[in-house]
């Protein structure tokens, strides 16, 4: 595990340096879209007399450039044709650089698919009747006991969601507290390295520097779920193009990640083969005229759905609005059916929160939402990104919502366990260290 | 059946919107600031002063630039706005002003960027009989010169030379005869130009004798003897000249001193005056005396 501290601590010094020249790159690798956002990063935001930032606090960077292009060769949120997702990341780039003028070396990414999977970790650590200091936090979350996840997987996230002191638990920030035994539970979120590894690969041969990598349910949750249910708990389900991500919040922190490997593309698809029509063509009939919920209008609206052959009887072919909605209907409630399993077996009925958001381009589709409570449950709504300044207008919409969520990751990230400081046993050069502390604590 | 109306053809492969590797990197570098720079100002510097300093370093190319500079600049100098058309000479005498008029250029019309004013205002002032000099080009294209002349208050004899003297002990003529200017009052002697105005006071101090005066000489640079007519002199003391002038014409008007046989009154030592008489006279008193003696003083 060291070398992975290693690689996400050298990230988190692009990071710095980034925000040291004030210029970074969001990018958003989709299995649809691939879009980029430069953001400027104006230093330490000025505060009200209230001490309220303004703006949530989210007013310390600026959004300069953007960019969307058509995703190639990124199959279920995985790189699946290098060279062409490096032409489309290429693209991005390009047209997001060319709208902020600027030059940006640095990117943070995103990557939807590559089967999470989340673990709960727990730590205890007796710090015998001493105040916490922080090495005892980075020694009890040493301590936490690790699975076995696999040798070809890495970890994305590794957050300390909750500390325990004694019998005193919920504690945000236990330094300084007096205890006997401290306690932590952490969410630790691996996905496959393989696909980490052909993003990393990617963005090298485009000449930037990745300065950290989120996964997109994670960063869709932080921007679309607002602080009372990110508290309280819910879910954020992110219905993209090629993945479905899921991602449960809780007190703040996310505490469950997982992907059903089943989105927009897959309605398109069976368009496609439902109607006998090409994929593009299924794309549009499904944003103009898609919907879930079928009325007794919809069996009189006739759509056409044309043809290049040649053939009068096969181009002059409609279609009634209603026939669509039998064909998407089924796959919306596959997905959200699956959606529902997942988030059984997180336990998310135990919550407090039952709210669930969605969001993502596929949270577009008209009823979708009385769809959703049906499967889901009675508290759904549809979430859109939070506002942040300079975004332009085509770019607010529920399907920039991870785009939006990892530029609230670059300005301000949650403290991830490489973030601590490395446990003092860790350092052979503090042995010295350690034996006098062994003996002001045995004599 | 197909349709005879050509039909825009479907493209096979979507156009790619992606730029080429290379075309990336170009991008990525001319957003490089410093980079920037270098081309949209460096490169166009560069490129000017190369132009610039090939042409320049031939010598038919210098010459042609010389000569059209020239050029330019004659003609614009030639305009009419700017000639000199006439002269004229105002302020002093006919003497004075045909010398100026030597001095100053004879050829008109010319260029009033040509005249060294400055110039010709120093040479003006050079001359003897010009205490200074306005000169500038006035209206219309005329040269005008205001004299301003030094007026001579005195008469300088420097051995053969009798020169004029004004105010300021400064030389402004020279005239060949006294008789030329017999209005003014002479002087002589080393350094009595320098004391002109202390000469002017006795001159004005000698009142009934200025009939007689002859002129003023300055002795040993220090102090005057006022000559009179018949060789008499009246040699005056180096301080306060005019009080003992003054004493010398009371005891004129009261004994009628100076008409009689007396060579010299000397009042240098102003405690005691002193008669100096011919010889003859001296002669005389001195045979009345001895005849006195023997004849008995006692009647």
């Amino acid at each position: 595990m060291g070398d992975l501290y290693d690689s996400q601590r050298a990230m988190r010094q692009m990071r710095k340096a980034a925000m040291q020249r004030g210029v970074v790159a969001i990018l958003d690798i989709g299995t649809s879209k691939i879009a980029c956002l430069v953001l400027r990063f104006d230093g330490p935001e000025q505060f009200r007399t209230d001490g309220v930032g303004s703006l949530a606090g989210q007013s310390q960077f600026r959004v300069i450039g953007a960019a969307t292009t058509r995703s190639r060769g990124v199959r279920f949120g995985e790189v699946d044709a290098m060279q062409e997702t490096e032409r489309a990341i290429r693209t991005a780039v390009q047209a997001a650089q060319k709208m902020a003028n600027v030059r940006v070396d640095h990117v943070i990414a995103c990557l939807s698919g590559a089967r999470p999977r989340s673990y709960g970790l727990d730590g205890t650590l007796n710090v015998s009747g001493g105040t916490v200091t922080e090495q005892d936090i980075s020694q009890v979350m040493a301590s936490c006991d690790v699975p076995d996840y696999g040798a070809d997987r890495d970890v994305l996230h590794a957050q300390p969601v909750n500390f325990a002191l004694d019998h005193r638990s919920g504690l945000a920030d236990p330094r300084g507290q007096i205890g006997n035994e401290l306690k932590t539970d952490m969410h630790m979120l691996t996905v496959d390295a393989t696909a980490i590894h052909n993003i990393f690969y990617c963005i090298k041969r485009c000449d930037l520097e990745l300065a950290g990598i989120a996964s997109s349910a994670y960063v869709s949750g932080m921007s679309s779920l607002v602080e009372d249910e990110q508290e309280l708990g819910a879910a954020c389900i992110d219905l993209g193009g090629g993945t479905t991500g899921l991602s449960v919040f809780m007190k703040k922190h996310m505490i469950y990640a997982d992907s059903v490997r089943m989105g927009g593309e897959h309605v398109t698809s069976d368009i496609s083969m439902g109607l006998q029509i090409p994929m593009p063509v299924a794309e549009r009939i499904k944003t103009f005229y898609g919907g879930v919920m079928a009325t007794g209008m919809d069996d009189r609206e006739m759509i056409e759905i044309g043809g290049d052959t040649g053939d009068w009887e096969h181009d002059r072919r409609t279609v009634s609005r209603a026939e669509l909605i039998g064909i998407m209907r089924p796959r919306v409630e596959e997905i959200l059916e699956e959606v529902r399993e997942r988030l059984d077996a997180a336990g998310f009925e135990h919550l407090p929160g039952q709210q669930i958001v969605l969001t993502g381009g596929g949270s577009q589709i008209p009823g979708l939402d009385g769809l959703a409570s049906k499967i889901l449950g009675q508290q759904v709504r549809l979430g859109r990104p939070l506002r942040v300044q300079g975004l332009p207008q085509a770019a607010i919409g529920p399907a920039f919502s991870s785009a939006v969520g990892l530029t609230l990751f670059a300005a301000n990230p949650q403290d991830e366990w490489w973030d601590f400081e490395i446990p003092a046993d860790n350092y052979p050069a503090r042995s010295l260290k350690r034996a006098v502390k062994w003996f002001k604590d045995n004599w | 059946m197909r349709s005879l109306i050509r039909r825009p053809v479907a493209e096979d492969a979507p156009r790619d919107p992606a730029p080429s590797k290379l075309g990336y990197r170009y991008q990525r570098l001319m957003l490089t600031p410093g980079f920037r720079a270098t081309v949209r100002i460096g490169v166009p510097i560069i490129l000017i002063a190369t132009i610039a300093g090939s042409w320049y370093s031939q010598p038919e190319n210098r010459a042609n630039l010389t000569a059209s500079i020239a050029q330019s600049k004659q003609s614009f100098q030639q305009r009419p706005q700017f000639m000199v058309q006439t002269m004229n000479v105002t302020g002093g005498d006919l003497a004075a002003m045909t010398e100026v008029s030597a001095l100053l250029p004879t050829e008109f019309p010319f260029s009033s960027f040509d005249l060294d004013l400055e110039k010709i205002r120093a040479d003006i002032e050079a001359l003897d009989p010009i205490k200074s000099a306005s000169v500038r080009v006035g209206q219309a294209g005329a040269l005008e010169v205001r004299l301003n002349p030094r007026v001579p208050v005195a008469l300088w004899r420097d051995g053969a030379t009798l020169r004029l003297i004004d105010a300021d002990g400064v030389q402004s003529g020279q005239i060949l005869a006294r008789a030329d200017r017999l209005d003014l009052p002479l002087i002589a002697g080393d350094g009595a130009e320098e004391n002109i105005a202390e000469a002017l006071a006795l001159f004005d101090a000698a009142g009934p004798l200025i009939k007689r005066v002859r002129g003023l000489v300055r002795m040993g640079e220090r102090r005057w003897d006022m000559v009179l007519d018949r060789d008499q002199r009246i040699l005056l003391p180096g301080d306060q000249p005019v009080s003992a002038l003054d004493r010398v014409i009371a005891l004129n008007q009261a004994q009628d001193m100076l008409n009689r046989d007396v060579a010299v009154v000397d009042m240098r030592n102003t405690d005691r005056p002193t008669l100096r008489m011919n010889e003859e006279a001296a002669d005389a008193l001195r045979r009345v005396n001895t005849t006195i003696d023997e004849n008995g003083a006692g009647n």
